[in-house]
């Protein structure tokens, strides 16, 4: 590194000018220590004008804060919720959103720019160094501590009552299980209910859009429903946890183009029941492209083939997505023949 | 006007008006009239059709076959409907500039007289969805709260949450729906052209159809109010974040080296 580079304040100030502890150079250490470089005064220093204009300056950016917080709430007050205006370059933007992201923002600068202003002009620059020191405590301290410790053992008897002792071992172990069995609130074991879900023989297949049964009828070739069972309701306090198990995907695929001749067993003249949550970690995937019959997951790019079986074609997900056996009822709706023959969603321990 | 209004009370005003007004009666009823309605439009449509034929042979089939029957290059058109036609042509998607994982919408270079010429005669070689009347896809008076959750359960997965479009596999992707004609969302969803799916009214019904281009129109139209201001695509959490790490921690890290870098010094060095 050539002399050039080296950064102004990092250099050696001259002997004469440094101020601070200046040590020659000895045998033990053979670079002399060059000291702090010399101090310089700010203009405010110096001049009690400059001085009293940085007082000045500093006071009115905190002012102009509080003046961006009286707006912020006069704004908050004042301006409609569903006020519209137009703002170069951001275009069309909610007036409220604008006014209050502005005068907080303003509020809040303000305060920063004052601190930064006064602590660089007003507040004291003296460089102070702060000599280093060993952190080991001294030999007579270390001894008089290990002294101590032992009086206080033999005083306290512990190593010649030993039942005092493990008596309170065990004590001290005991404890923490105390904690530990608090841990069993955290619900009750699932159980079998991940192998579950609430779809069992003749329950009718729902569209989800119109909350009717479906018809074989009514699914078109290249067409997507999405469908759950009859009995679901979207009030029922367990319909999330329900419906993210039960959700189908319901497309109809030519039985000539079915590929897998179990798939094509468990359907209806090609209308075909895919459950909807992904194998991988479980998001619900229905980017079903009609052409090809594979469909996406928009989390982690999973394609499975819905005309082989739901066969994972594409990324990370571990297992074919599950069908569900369908038929159509006496009353000429769709149902399901029985629950999934295995686990829907992600993969877990137990599943095997 | 004014000689208009001064001879309002002359003794021949009413007559004049009545004559008016008999000759407007008169006009209409020759421009509505239905007689000979029944042979006229049996003539008129066999004349359309030969003429989408005509079209048909021209700029159609090709790939889709002499006869709509389909080849290699393009897949059979019986029964698609003249809503498909008047999507796939109106859009400019079809006729198709080059094979590829997915046709781009682009400039439409037929009339819209041409189109449905195309599309009865396409209609007349297998039944398909219509092309539907301006009552069916009019988005006034919907529900736009179900719209936005018919679109959510239904598009979003595809078409994000806005309409803003999306990927797909292998190039494909689904397009966003921004200044798309009402008509061609209701007969893109009625016959699901290319790899999207369709949603046929026996799943989805018009009324529901309808709720989902009035939820469009309110999030994703010309008139769209972003309350956020920019919406930076409306992709979601990735633009976003981009924006802030880009942006935001940009600024900051400039103005503390431009703090930093103004000596508070008396004497400059």
């Amino acid at each position: 590194m050539s002399s050039q580079e080296i950064p102004e304040e990092n250099l050696p100030a001259e002997q004469g000018d440094a101020h601070g502890a200046v040590k020659v150079a000895d045998e033990k250490n053979p670079f002399a220590d060059p000291g702090l470089p010399p101090h310089e005064h700010r203009i405010q220093d110096i001049d009690e004008r400059a001085a009293k204009r940085s007082e000045r300056t500093v006071a009115l950016l905190f002012t102009v804060s509080m003046l961006a917080t009286i707006a912020f709430i006069a704004a908050y007050v004042a301006i409609p919720v569903d006020k519209a205006i137009y703002v170069w370059p951001i275009g069309h933007i909610s007036a409220l959103n604008f006014a209050l992201g502005m005068t907080l923002g303003l509020a809040l600068f303000c305060i920063g720019a004052g601190a930064v202003h006064w602590a660089r002009t007003l507040m004291s620059d003296v460089e102070v160094a702060d000599e280093r020191h060993p952190i080991e405590t001294s030999p007579e301290v270390r001894a008089q501590v290990h002294a101590d410790f032992r009086a206080g053992a033999a005083e306290s008897v512990i190593g010649r009552r030993k039942l005092i002792r493990n008596t309170m071992l065990g004590a001290l172990a005991m404890v923490p299980l105390a904690g530990v069995v608090l841990l069993r609130d955290l619900g009750p074991l699932p159980g079998t209910s991940l192998r579950h879900t609430t779809w069992a023989k003749g329950k009718k297949l729902v569209n989800m859009n119109t909350m009717e049964p479906l018809r074989p009828s009514d699914v078109a070739v290249g067409s997507l429903t999405f469908a759950m069972p009859d009995g679901l309701d979207e009030h029922q306090h367990d319909f999330q946890k329900n419906i993210a198990k039960d959700a189908l995907m319901i497309v109809r695929i030519q039985p000539d183009d079915i590929k897998d001749k179990r798939e094509l067993e468990w359907s209806h003249e090609g209308i075909v029941a895919f459950s909807k949550i992904c194998t991988h970690v479980g998001c619900p995937i229905s980017l079903y492209e009609q052409q090809t019959h594979h469909v996406l997951c928009p989390c982690h790019q999973s394609t499975f083939d819905l005309a082989d079986g739901g066969r994972v074609i594409f990324g990370p997900a571990g297992h074919a997505l599950p069908q569900l056996r369908i038929t159509v009822g006496e009353d000429g709706y769709l149902e399901a023949v029985s629950d999934f023959a295995e686990p829907v969603g992600p993969a877990f321990w137990e599943r095997g | 006007m004014k000689k208009l209004s001064a001879r309002r009370r002359h003794p021949l005003a009413a007559l004049v008006v009545l004559l008016i007004a008999l000759a407007a009666t008169g006009g209409l009823y020759t421009a509505f009239a239905p007689a000979d309605q029944a042979v006229a439009d049996e003539t008129a449509q066999t004349l359309t059709i030969e003429e989408g034929k005509k079209l048909y042979a021209v700029g159609c089939a090709s790939c889709h076959g002499t006869g709509g029957q389909g080849t290699t290059d393009g897949p059979p058109l019986t029964g698609v409907g003249a809503a498909a036609v008047d999507f796939q042509v109106g859009t400019g998607r079809m006729p198709a500039q080059q094979p590829g994982a997915q046709v781009p919408k682009k400039k439409v270079i037929y009339s819209q007289a041409q189109i449905d010429q195309l599309a009865a005669y396409i209609a007349s070689l297998g039944a398909g969805p219509e092309i539907p009347t301006e009552n069916a896809y009019n988005p006034e008076g919907a529900d736009i709260a179900e719209g936005g959750e018919l679109f959510r359960t239904n598009c979003a997965q595809c078409h994000n949450f806005t309409g803003k479009g999306g990927a797909l596999s292998e190039g494909k992707y689904a397009p966003t729906l921004e200044g798309v004609d009402p008509k061609h969302i209701y007969e893109a969803m009625q016959t699901g052209p290319q790899n999207m799916p369709s949603f046929p009214d026996t799943t989805l019904s018009e009324e529901n159809k309808k709720d989902i281009i009035a939820y469009l129109e309110a999030v994703n139209g010309d008139d769209t109010v972003e309350p956020g201001g920019l919406s930076l695509g409306g992709l979601g959490p990735v633009s976003e974040g981009l924006f802030g790490w880009v942006f935001g921690l940009g600024t900051l890290i400039a103005v503390a080296v431009w703090v930093t870098a103004r000596t508070a010094k008396a004497k400059k060095s």
